[in-house]
């Protein structure tokens, strides 16, 4: 092995680079900033994404590099992007929500760019190892994230710290049955052993299972979703938006790299138990979020619905699918974030973020219940938003692919789904506000509100009329999947 | 017709015209009352203006669409911003653009709060049920046919009455599931003819010249029956309506009414027929014999009903049962009565609850055994309301008959047992018509309320005095509507014919072929 | 059908006139009732002068369709307006445009209250009138027999009696209940006859040229006969006339038992017979039965009134009970009979339903027993209602007894036992007129209130100097208006004798030979097929 064959090429890593920079950067700042003047943090570590962001289309190779280890192909870049731009939404309304929340800090910040890193390993590793350190180093950093809000963080951060050591290890230990049966940890030359496996290899069989589960627990599909809604009604807002969009995004990354390159012959295999998980997932998520009355434990279940939908993606196995994952996850990095945003922007600060605090929203702040009423649309699918086109294209690749019973299942859960949606919209619209009034608050009173929700409107907006050429860059990003 | 046809995109201007004032609208103040009720007016008369451009250059002769434009939107999936109009679309447009105005109108003082998003919503509403009449693209007209949910949600939920909460999200709720079924239909369908010629296109124009396996159209039709049949709605899956009728304002009873459930049988008559001919015979006996329960049902129901509101809502059942009844009688006879019987049932319907709406303003009671001797006190709303109330029982010389009549020959060519039937509910409608009218009308004075009861004013006479010349010109004189509507009904059901025997031909074909599912067929 | 040689659409003139009026009337001030009486009055004395053009121009050698007109209005299911008349339409039309000034003129006073409207709703419904006896295309026909419902809905419904809300359901009910099942069978005769021949068309001439299957005309006959009997009314459809009658105010009766109750027959007459004669043939006898029940049932049933209005209005059942049967005696007499019975009936009982009228109009009550003795003081009206009285029990030298005589004779020439039966009804006819007439008229005024009662004046003897005209014309010169009926009903007898020369033997009475006809009807609708 020379070091022509490692194929050592800076520029593949450039971006996540770039990140990590950033994140000591803003390490190395924090001790410079007094106390107070923490959110200055906030707005180096935001605008420094963005500044990331025109970098990752620069930097695409079709080759592996490090040794197969690493690829930045069109398929990480395209996820990349969705990381970087749900984390800089994220860290811009984390912005005035810490300062409300009175615990401005550094740490929050260099933390939040961290996890953003280990995002961007997930969506570049070509080989289980690197994708094991990935989601690593971005649990890891939820851990903290989640813990860092006064109160109720503790609980959500040890449940969740609990369950994801154990779904970290069953991971390890489905990658370790693979590397069992194969001899290599890296996708591409897994997928060429595991064409010549008999069909009957219960390694293989062990190695689907436990990594199935690990990639479930990340993305919290049924069974293993319980310590989503915990987590995400314990952690600050923010960081609950990037956990339901950034993290997602990125088990989703990896799992369809896993699935669909490295164990492709076994489709009927793994499909089969994708589809369970995938149609109780879709269901459950939508039954159970309906008596929910805290918005963020709603939009947990709502995120774990919208979990089972994209899975139908990966389990039809195809471009038109993976394709749709990939819109998927953008647009729901927009409508998402949008959500939390409100809902962190509606909420007494107080820590309760209840649904009978959006009553008559409408008629205090009305372009903030617009916005809301705009992002509930399009989390319930419906057209002329980005939601519904998401959905559709979904939808599109199971029936393409024949599985209709899958489709009508999605399609059931989202008439389900329709009334915990509505609801919201009826709260702020069609119910009056009962009790003190809240302090009157422009939406411009923190500029970093109104730029994300703006921008998530738009792109909430802009991707459902105009789905063309996102989708377009869609299909040639899981191109790299599908043609080995 | 592929191409953009240059010049003037007429229709697109109609649809995002009554989106512009919206627009305008919201940029402007809350408290500013006036100008945002002007401002709705003007922009409902002016798309009603240019609407009218289409009848005076619409070729009668030519069964094809007109006025198209054509873009293509979303190229991987064959997806396009394709509209046209033809003889069966025209009405339903110029009825859209002409409720659209009556709808401001009743508006005017009975939407006492936000103004501003009210307004807005309206013609929101307007825009998109244009879109879906105009959309020859089956994903557009999908997307149109979604999104005018989401305004009417809303003026049923903040504007509506007591119960409007659970009336909305019920209208919500069943309209949402249906549809989405649509949506798998249409999916469906779209593969299936992409896999049987290779054109991967939801432009229905291009899906109708090769219908699928008549099997495969099973499904689909059930699929799409779901979302039209919600629509329209067709009993038993009415339960929606009045709620949603009783509990609106006016104005959107009118335009759910006159508007909305007319995108049901549009798409039926549009989409199910020539897309799906062989599913359609198939099911056309049990859907005449739903749509018979639905006409006796809903006049059985509507006898019984105490509020006013609730009586014309049921009777929309009833009515929409007709239409039903029509267009499943499968021959052009049937098909043009129907056509010509939604338009009817907008005009009547619209002006009955209009009418409701008027007197409801007045003493804000809707109950009929609140009133009595009406006739005394206010009688030239007992005239209009008069008219109306023959026209929707479908007295001759009123527009309701000669679409009923229209009807009943199509049924009775399908079979002559279903118009003896229908002949029935005919029956049972004038009942509760005339009882509702007596018991309000005649007899000793009586309303709810001190003070003197005003007759209709200037405003609401010009909402009315339209409606009531329809009424009698379509009555008196249908055919300039019928020679409309005639060259595009005619070539509809030829294709219907053609459609019917090709799909049997292409079965062994498309039986044959390998199948491209990558296993999953059996799931 | 004969070019209209009066170059003039003379028919649609008849149905436009009284509509224009009613329009104009629209904008008058609703306080200026003399001057809204006065305009009502002229536009029916306009329209009844324009119908006298008629008689001048007739072609009385003809049974066929004169005057016509005809203009499309919906081709593409071969509905055209299409008007025309022959005899039996033309004694019809008259009588209509008559009455209607009658009409006018005995509401002059009576009714007092929103005379605007009132007047609306009589000039709407004489056009409906007209239009019903002059349309000769099927759903031109259903439209004016419909619109003539909804000013009679209003005549009752707002200047009706007390219960008049009730009258006026069970009226508009029980007529469109009938008339919803007239059109199935109108349907289903355009469908026979579009299959059959290839062309789908409504214009009656048309549809009488082809033979329809006799299982179709069984049904079809079945469902005109719901339209038309209930609109006679036939016995046992009858129960919404007493009740309409006794609330209808004076000129809505007067219409009623003039003109619309002759919709019905004139119905039987115009579709029935022509178009389904063999369901006729099999039919007949039990309208027969039917007919002579509701003869004497009506009669007994006028015998035991209190209220003289209940009373003239049981008698029309009686009366159109003898009329159906004449009608379907099927044979000259009994159809001539019938025909001039319609037109009996309109002036009679409209001269009856006026005198009524006049009486109420000063006592404000109707019962038989508040009266007495009136010959005293109202010398004229007691004469006068001695003649229309005599005209209604058929004596001789009046109307009413040339139209039963040839009603009984037909009806003899075809079922003696049933002409017995009928006769007996005539009897009792006499009976209750004349029991009332001594009550009411002879005695000793028993009454204060009566003693002080006015006699007629100029503009009452004007009203009823129509009706006493007539009642003496037609009974003396009967034959000036059978003139004009003749041709047409020379032809349905011809018509019914060539179809069936059997049948007609047949009916005379025996069961069994009805059992063969009906046979031989079967045998013929097999061969249609």
């Amino acid at each position: 092995m020379n070091l022509a064959s490692l194929n050592i090429n800076i520029y593949s890593l450039l971006p996540l680079l770039m990140v990590v920079g950033l994140a000591l950067f803003v390490l190395v700042l924090d001790f410079f900033i007094p106390r107070g003047g923490k959110r200055a943090l906030g707005y180096v570590s935001a605008l420094g994404l963005v500044c990331i962001l025109p970098f990752v289309p620069m930097f695409i190779e079709t080759v592996p590099s490090y040794a197969g280890f690493v690829i930045a192909d069109t398929y990480s870049a395209f996820f990349n992007v969705v990381f970087l731009v749900s984390s800089a939404f994220a860290i811009f309304i984390s912005i005035d929500y810490l300062r409300r929340l009175g615990s401005e800090s550094g740490e929050y910040y260099y933390i939040m760019l961290f996890a953003t890193a280990g995002m961007m390993i997930m969506a570049s590793a070509n080989d289980l190892i690197g994708l094991y350190v990935g989601l690593e180093l971005m649990s890891m950093s939820f851990y903290i994230l989640v813990a860092l809000r006064p109160g109720k963080g503790a609980e959500g951060a040890l449940k969740y710290f609990v369950l994801g050591a154990m779904s970290s290890g069953i991971l390890l230990y489905g990658i370790s049955f693979a590397y069992g049966f194969s001899g290599t940890t890296n996708v591409n030359e897994m997928a060429a052993i595991v064409y010549r496996l008999p069909d009957n290899n219960t390694y293989l069989y062990l190695a689907l299972a436990l990594i199935g589960a690990g990639f479930a627990f990340k993305i919290a599909a049924f069974p293993f979703h319980v310590w989503s809604p915990d987590a995400y009604e314990g952690a600050p807002t923010p960081v609950t938006a990037l956990l339901s969009v950034g993290s997602k995004a990125a088990a989703f990354a990896v799992f369809l790299r896993v699935f669909a390159v490295a164990l492709p012959a076994f489709h009927g295999q793994w499909s089969d138990m994708l589809w369970v998980i995938s149609a109780a997932t879709m269901i459950f998520g939508s039954v159970v979020a309906i008596p929910q009355k805290n918005i963020i434990r709603m939009l947990a279940y709502s995120s774990i619905a919208h979990a089972g939908v994209i899975l139908m993606g990966i389990v039809v196995n195809s471009s038109a699918g993976a394709s749709a994952v990939l819109y998927y996850s953008l647009v729901y990095a927009f409508m998402n974030v949008g959500a939390f945003t409100v809902a962190a922007l509606a909420s007494r600060g107080d820590g309760g973020e209840q649904l009978t605090d959006l009553r008559g929203l409408a008629s205090r702040r009305p372009w903030l219940a617009f916005f809301m009423a705009l992002f509930m649309v399009s989390l319930a699918g419906i057209p002329p938003t980005a939601g519904f086109m998401a959905k559709f294209f979904v939808l599109a690749s199971a029936v393409h692919a024949g599985y209709y019973w899958l489709a009508v299942i999605a399609v059931i859960s989202t008439a389900i789904a329709l009334f915990f949606y509505a609801r919201v919209i009826f709260y702020m619209y069609m119910r009056d506000y009962e009790g003190a009034e809240l302090p009157e608050r422009s939406l411009f009173t923190c500029v970093t509100y109104g730029v994300v929700l703006i921008l998530t409107a738009v792109g909430t907006l802009a991707l459902g009329v105009y789905p063309s050429a996102i989708l377009d860059i869609a299909v040639r990003a899981v191109g790299p999947l599908f043609t080995i | 017709m592929t191409d953009i046809i240059a010049g003037f995109p007429v229709l697109s201007i109609i649809i995002f015209l009554p989106a512009l004032g919206a627009l305008f609208i919201i940029f402007s103040r809350r408290e500013s009352v006036e100008f945002i009720k002007w401002t709705a007016l003007g922009a409902t008369v002016l798309t009603f203006i240019v609407s009218l451009y289409l009848p005076l250059t619409f070729d009668a002769a030519n069964p094809s669409f007109q006025w198209v434009e054509k873009t293509v939107w979303i190229e991987r999936f064959g997806m396009s911003y394709f509209l046209g109009v033809d003889g069966i679309s025209l009405f339903l447009v110029l009825l859209t653009t002409l409720i659209s105005i009556i709808c401001v109108f009743a508006s005017w003082t009975d939407i006492k709060t936000k103004m501003k998003g009210y307004m807005a919503l309206l013609l929101l509403t307007e825009t998109c049920s244009l879109g879906v009449f105009m959309s020859m693209d089956l994903f557009l007209f999908y997307i149109f046919w979604e999104a005018v949910l989401i305004p009417m949600v809303f003026i049923i939920g903040i504007w509506g009455g007591g119960r409007r909460l659970y009336a909305a999200i019920k209208f919500f709720i069943f309209t949402f599931t249906g549809s989405l079924f649509m949506l798998l239909g249409v999916l469906a369908l779209y593969y299936y003819h992409g896999k049987l010629t290779g054109v991967y296109t939801f432009d229905a124009t291009v899906m109708w010249l090769s219908p699928v396996a008549p099997y495969i159209q099973w499904w689909i039709f059930i699929a799409m029956f779901l979302g039209f049949a919600v629509k329209v709605p067709l009993f038993p899956l009415h339960t929606w309506l009045p709620d949603a009728h009783t509990e609106a304002p006016t104005a959107g009873s009118i335009v759910l009414a006159a508007v909305l459930l007319k995108l049901g049988t549009y798409g039926f008559a549009r989409f199910s027929l020539p897309l799906l001919p062989n599913a359609s015979m198939e099911f056309a006996p049990m859907l005449m014999v739903v749509s018979l329960i639905a006409v006796i049902y809903g006049a059985l129901v509507t006898i019984a009903q105490r509020d006013m509101k609730k009586v014309v809502a049921y009777s929309s059942v009833s009515h929409m049962g007709f239409v039903m009844l029509g267009i499943f009688a499968l021959n052009a006879d049937g098909l043009k009565g129907s056509l010509l019987q939604m338009i009817n049932h907008g005009i009547s319907t619209g002006a009955l609850f209009l009418f409701v709406g008027m007197i409801y303003e007045r003493t804000h009671d809707r109950q009929i055994g609140s009133y009595g001797g009406l006739m005394k006190a206010v009688p030239v709303y007992a005239v209009f309301f008069l008219i109306t109330v023959l026209s929707s029982m479908g007295l001759p010389a009123t527009n309701g008959f000669i679409g009923e009549l229209m009807v009943l020959i199509g049924a009775f060519k399908a079979h002559w047992i279903y118009a003896v039937i229908a002949v029935v509910g005919v029956l049972l409608g004038a009942v509760y018509l005339l009882w509702l009218f007596q018991r309000v009308f005649l007899g000793e004075l009586v309303y709810p309320g001190k003070g003197e009861i005003k007759d209709l004013n200037l405003r609401e006479l010009c909402a009315s005095v339209p409606l009531i010349i329809l009424i009698f010109w379509i009555g008196l004189y249908p055919r300039p509507f019928i020679s409309g509507m005639e060259a595009s009904i005619d070539i509809l059901v030829k294709r219907f014919e053609i459609n019917s025997k090709k799909s049997m031909l292409d079965t062994n074909r498309v039986a044959a072929a390998p199948d491209h599912s990558q296993g999953g067929a059996s799931k | 059908m004969i070019e209209n040689t009066l170059h003039l659409p003379i028919l649609s003139l008849l149905i436009f006139i009284p509509l224009l009026g009613a329009v104009c009337l629209l904008f008058f001030n609703a306080a200026s009732k003399d001057s809204i009486r006065q305009t009502a009055l002229g536009v029916t004395i306009i329209n009844f002068v324009v119908s006298l053009l008629l008689l001048a121009y007739f072609d009385v050698s003809t049974h066929k369709m004169q005057f016509v007109e005809r203009l499309p209005w919906m081709p593409w299911i071969g509905s055209d307006y299409f008007l025309g008349m022959d005899g039996i339409s033309l004694t019809l039309v008259l009588l209509t445009t008559l009455i209607s000034v009658v009409a006018i003129l005995c509401s002059w006073t009576a009714i007092e209250e929103r005379v605007k409207e009132y007047m609306i709703f009589l000039l709407i419904l004489e056009a409906g009138m007209v239009g019903v006896f002059v349309s000769l295309d099927m759903v031109v026909f259903f439209l004016f027999w419909e619109i003539g419902l909804v000013p009679m809905y209003f005549l009752i419904g707002i200047w009706g009696g007390k219960r008049k809300l009730y009258a006026n359901i069970k009226f508009f009910l029980y007529t469109l209940f009938g008339s919803v099942f007239m059109l199935a069978g109108i349907l289903a005769l355009y469908f026979a006859h579009g299959k059959a021949t290839g062309v789908y068309t409504f214009d009656l001439l048309r549809l009488y040229e082809m033979q329809y299957a006799y299982n179709l005309q069984w049904w079809v006959f079945l469902a005109f006969f719901l339209g038309f009997a209930i609109k006679v009314p036939l016995f046992p459809f009858h129960t919404w006339l007493p009740d309409a009658h006794v609330e209808a105010p004076t000129a809505g009766s007067v219409i009623l038992a003039g003109i619309l109750l002759k919709m019905g027959t004139y119905g039987f007459l115009r579709f029935n017979l022509p178009l389904l004669l063999d369901a006729t043939m099999s039919f007949a006898p039990f309208l027969l039965i039917l007919s002579v029940v509701g003869i004497v049932y009506g009669a007994f049933l006028a015998m035991a009134q209190k209220d003289i209005k209940k009373l003239v209005a049981y008698s029309s059942v009686s009366h159109l009970g003898a009329v159906m049967a004449g009608i379907f005696a099927l044979n000259q007499q009994g159809i001539d009979g019938g025909v001039l019975q319609m037109i009996n009936h309109g002036v009679s009982t409209g001269g009856l339903f006026l005198i009524i009228g006049m009486i109420y109009e000063r006592r404000h009550t109707r019962l038989i027993a508040d009266f007495g003795g009136i010959a005293k003081v109202m010398p004229v009206y007691a004469t006068l209602t001695l003649i229309i009285f005599f005209s209604s029990i058929g004596l001789p030298g009046t109307n009413g007894f040339v139209g039963e005589l040839l009603i009984l004779i037909g009806l003899f020439k075809s079922n003696v036992l049933l002409s017995v039966i009928a006769a007996t009804g005539v009897i009792l006819g006499a009976a209750y007129m004349l029991w009332m007439y001594q009550r009411v008229i002879f005695g000793e005024i028993t009454r204060e209130e009566n003693r002080t009662l006015k006699d007629l004046n100029g503009r009452e003897l004007l009203t009823l100097l129509p009706v006493i005209v007539l009642i003496l014309w037609i009974g003396i010169f009967p034959g000036h208006f059978l003139r004009y009926t003749n041709a047409s009903t020379t032809h349905l007898v011809e018509m019914i004798n060539k179809n069936h020369p059997a049948d007609v033997v047949a009916t005379h009475s025996s069961a069994g030979a009805e059992a063969h006809a009906l046979n031989a009807h079967a045998d013929k609708g097999e061969a249609h097929r």
